[in-house]
Parts: C-alpha cells; structure tokens; sequence
C-alpha cells in the first residue's frame, strides 16, 4: 500500500467503485451539508500512509505524470512546486490556500463546505509529501466553521501524523496572493513581499513554503488513492483531470459546478441552466481574466490551450455571463476601480497605474472622454511593475475589454450606451473604512 | 556587450523619490507618477560606475545591482 505504480489502484474496496463515479471533488447531491469522516471514508476510501523518503519522491513523481496543475489561477504545475519545496534546507510548511478573494468566485468555498476532509487529505499529505510536520488551513470566513469542525474530528480520529491548524484569511482580493498569505499567517498582515526570496525556498518564518490552492490538494488526495492514469481518464492529454468552475450572470442556475477539463465554454453554460437573456458577453477565468464575446467563446474549450485562441485562460475557474442590456465598459469599470482599491497599497506603479485606469474607465463609460493613447500608456506603465501580479491581472481584463466591447466604445464616443439596465451584474464588494 | 550586472527596483521599496533617474539617465526614465522604469535591466560596462553610484544614493535603498556570480561587488566600492 505504501509503494504506487502508475495506473494501480492503490486502495481496493468499497471506494474502488467511486473511483470512476463523476463529480470526483463535488458531491452527487447538493444540501446534505459537510461530509463527516465516516462519510468521506465511505466515499473515498482512507488516504494511503507511509512517510519513508521512497514514498515521498514516488508520490511526487505520480503528481507529475497525473499533470495535476495548480487551481488557483496560475495553472503550475504541482509536482514541480513539491519537489521545489521537499529540497529546501529547512524543514518546509505547508499552506492550503482556502481564501478565495475573488467576489464572483465560490468554487474553493463550496469545496470546503461539501468536502473539507478532502481537502484536509490533500493537506496532510502534501505535508508528508515535501517533509512538513505542520499543514496550516487558510479559510474563507464563510467556511470558517466547517473546516475548524473537520480538523477537530480528524484530531479525535488521531488520523494524522501532521499538525494541522485552522485559521480565517482575511477577505482581501490580494490575501490569497501567495506571499500575502505567507505574511497573513506569519504577521497578521495581508500584503505581498518583495521576491527574492521566493517562499519555497523562505517563507513562512523562512522556511521553505508550499502554498497550494484547496482543489489542487482536493485532486492531490484522489490522485495519491487512484494514481495518474484515472486522474488522466478526464481532461485533455495536456490538462488531464476535472476543475471547479463558479458560473455567474445571466444563466438560470448561477452555481459551482464540476466540469472536465476542456469542456466547451457554451456547454459549462448549460451546466448552469443555459443564459437566462441574451448575452452581450462572458468574462472568463476571473477578475483577472478575459473579456470575450459569447459567440467566439463559446464553441472554446475551458481549457489554457483552449482559451489561448481569445488570449485567455481558465484562470481561477469564473465564468460570468453579461446580458445584452447591461454596458460591458460600464462593467468593467467597475470592476477596475474595485481592483484598483483592492491594491495592496505597496507599489507606486499598481496605486497610481490602477487608479488612473480606472479613472479613465470610468470617463469612458459615462461617456465623458476617452483618451486611448493615454489609456494605452498607463496600462504599459502599470503592468509588470509591482512586487505581485495584481497590476498585471487587472491590465489583462482591462485590455480584453478595449478589445471586445470596441463597437461599444464608439457608441459612447457619439454619446449612446446599450446599457438599458444599471451595470452591476459583477460582485463588487463594498469596503468599510480600514 | 553582456556584463551579467543587473540592475533591480524593488517596488515596495521604492517612492519614487526619482534620484536614480537623474544619475543613470541613460537606463533609468520616470512614468507619469513618477516611479522609475528601467530600460534594460543588463547594465552596460561603460555605464556601471553610474549604476552603482545611483544604488548608493537611493535614499530607500530601492534599487538594487546584482553582480554575475563569481565577481566581485561594486566596480569601485566605498568603504567606510
């Protein structure tokens, strides 16, 4: 049971027959509440043990012929961060990136209100994986509850060899940033380092650090139980496996929802009851994703490779329906100035540069100037030059909209808007003074 | 020519005080808010007295040279 060969099972039994079953992460049937221990047995069948060198690097080894990439919104490849993180000098930690800062976004809460022993699997066994002794759970306040009550029922299982701690992100776009998280749990303070260093070689108290979004340690788990060629029996040969994808907007049932890697844009639509209106435009991946027009995206598979073709990604997995009658630069503006607040505060280029775009985004939607030559230079001057990639995400959404809502731009430019409701199909939520 | 010093803002750092770019003109301009924007981050050999000197006189120690590995630090060091 310790040793894994590609493409054997490693656990027989009961949770051999779910190994095929679909939804792999979400469960069959939603409103039964969070899946106790005996329950997510039940389902899954125990993690493999066993913390020898042998298993750890065999393990990491699966992980990468799985595929399995990051679900946060970067895609990395996960066995190359563990391997990164398991060579460290110092013993390492491990974070579980369950903060979920993006306001449309609810796929990793979700995950850990239906299965937070999944995730607390993939947890564990990431930590045993690089040589930690401690796995640290960071969980939207939503959830907060569901994941401290699982970790409690693990300690009184005694089922792990790893500390795990429980600890509330704080409800900032940026806090799951992954050096903001590092400091989050270290100082109490939600904003992003300077790198070098990069936390897998020093992070949290420097010591090597493995901050792994909630899926992706979700996945880990099915994958340390079923091997790399079941997880592979899903997806496309170049992204193998299922994602979670939170679909919002104008579709008749706005939810999370598992999909197979490569799914057809149009068909993760259906999934959520199909467009409830018209569509003007679907705004892919997440507040730092891509703007496309529904006609173009939809026959797309939701997939990198896929995606590639509008200059998109599936990002942290959001897919956000605008209807017709709703202004998409009147969306986006708002979008801009909330990204722009949400900057940490820390970088002169993202505080200024974000700020100045969306200003002038919102000149534009109400149809009082647009100045594109200027627009265009900010957006140049603020990408790339902070300590994170928040300018740079918040530039990509800005510069996909400046390319698909380009007929809208001259409507406004003549004083006209095809917006015949208020903008607001987008969450954008509203922030107390600090 | 490729000399393998590299300079580097460290944007958290930085407030844009902008001393660095009337020193090293030549790699350094300003953006509209006036934050340093490096034109290459290879430091040409001609230029790496300059690159150094605007190091040095960074007042929030922002800008950053690294030597290619095996040389050593600054072209003419300060000591004391």
């Amino acid at each position: 049971m310790n040793t894994l060969d590609s493409g054997q099972r490693l656990v027989r039994g009961a949770a051999d027959v779910q190994a095929g079953r679909f939804p792999r992460l979400l469960p069959e049937r939603f409103g039964a509440g969070p899946a106790g221990l005996e329950d997510h047995v039940a389902r899954y069948g125990r993690l493999p043990r066993g913390w020898d060198g042998y298993w750890r690097e065999e393990l990491i080894a699966e992980v990468g012929r799985a595929g399995l990439t990051g679900r946060g919104g970067a895609g990395f490849p996960t066995a190359r961060k563990l391997a990164a993180v398991a060579a460290g000098r110092d013993v390492p930690v491990v974070i579980a990136n369950g903060t979920e800062g993006e306001p449309a976004s609810a796929k990793d809460k979700v995950l850990l209100a239906c299965a937070p022993h999944l995730v607390l699997d993939g947890a564990v066994l990431a930590a045993g994986m690089v040589g930690a002794r401690q796995a640290i759970v960071v969980a939207h306040d939503a959830v907060r509850e569901v994941v401290h009550g699982a970790a409690a029922e693990r300690r009184r299982a005694r089922l792990d060899q790893v500390k795990v701690k429980v600890m509330t992100g704080a409800d900032r776009f940026v806090g799951g940033e992954a050096s903001a998280l590092v400091n989050w749990v270290a100082h109490g303070v939600p904003l992003p380092t300077a790198s070098p260093p990069r936390i897998f070689e020093s992070g949290l108290h420097g010591r090597p650090t493995l901050v792994q979004n909630v899926e992706t340690l979700a996945h880990l788990a099915l994958i340390a139980r079923w091997g790399a060629r079941w997880f592979r029996s899903l997806g496309t040969p170049a992204e193998p496996g299922s994602m979670l994808v939170t679909v919002v907007g104008a579709v008749r049932q706005p939810g999370v929802r598992e999909v197979e890697i490569g799914t057809p844009v149009g068909d993760v639509l259906g999934l959520a009851g199909g467009p409830a209106a018209p569509l003007g435009a679907l705004l892919i991946g997440g507040y730092f994703g891509t703007w496309a027009d529904p006609a173009v995206a939809g026959p797309l598979p939701l997939s990198a490779e896929g995606l590639l073709a509008i200059g998109g990604s599936p990002g942290a997995g959001l897919v956000a329906a605008l209807p017709a009658d709703v202004c998409g630069l009147a969306e986006t503006a708002r979008v801009a100035r909330y990204l722009a607040d949400e900057s940490a505060g820390q970088c002169g280029p993202c505080v200024f540069g974000l700020g100045s775009i969306a200003g002038a985004l919102a000149d534009l939607a109400t149809g009082r100037s647009y100045e594109p030559a200027r627009l265009r230079r900010w957006m140049a001057q603020a990408e790339g030059r902070g300590a994170c990639h928040h300018p740079d995400g918040a530039v990509r959404m800005v510069r996909s909209a400046l390319a698909v809502f380009g007929e809208e731009i001259d409507r406004h430019a003549q004083g006209w808007c095809c917006g015949r409701r208020p903008a607001g199909v987008l969450p954008v939520p509203l922030r107390g003074t600090p | 020519m490729i000399t393998g010093h590299r300079l580097r803002v460290d944007p958290i750092a930085c407030d844009g005080r902008g001393l660095c770019a009337e020193v090293l003109p030549e790699m350094i301009t300003l953006d509209d808010w006036g934050f340093p924007v490096l034109r290459d981050a290879e430091v040409p050999p001609g230029l790496l007295d300059e690159a150094a000197e605007a190091v040095r006189l960074c007042p929030r120690l922002a800008l950053r040279l690294d030597h290619p590995p095996g040389t050593p630090g600054a072209p003419r060091r300060r000591t004391g």
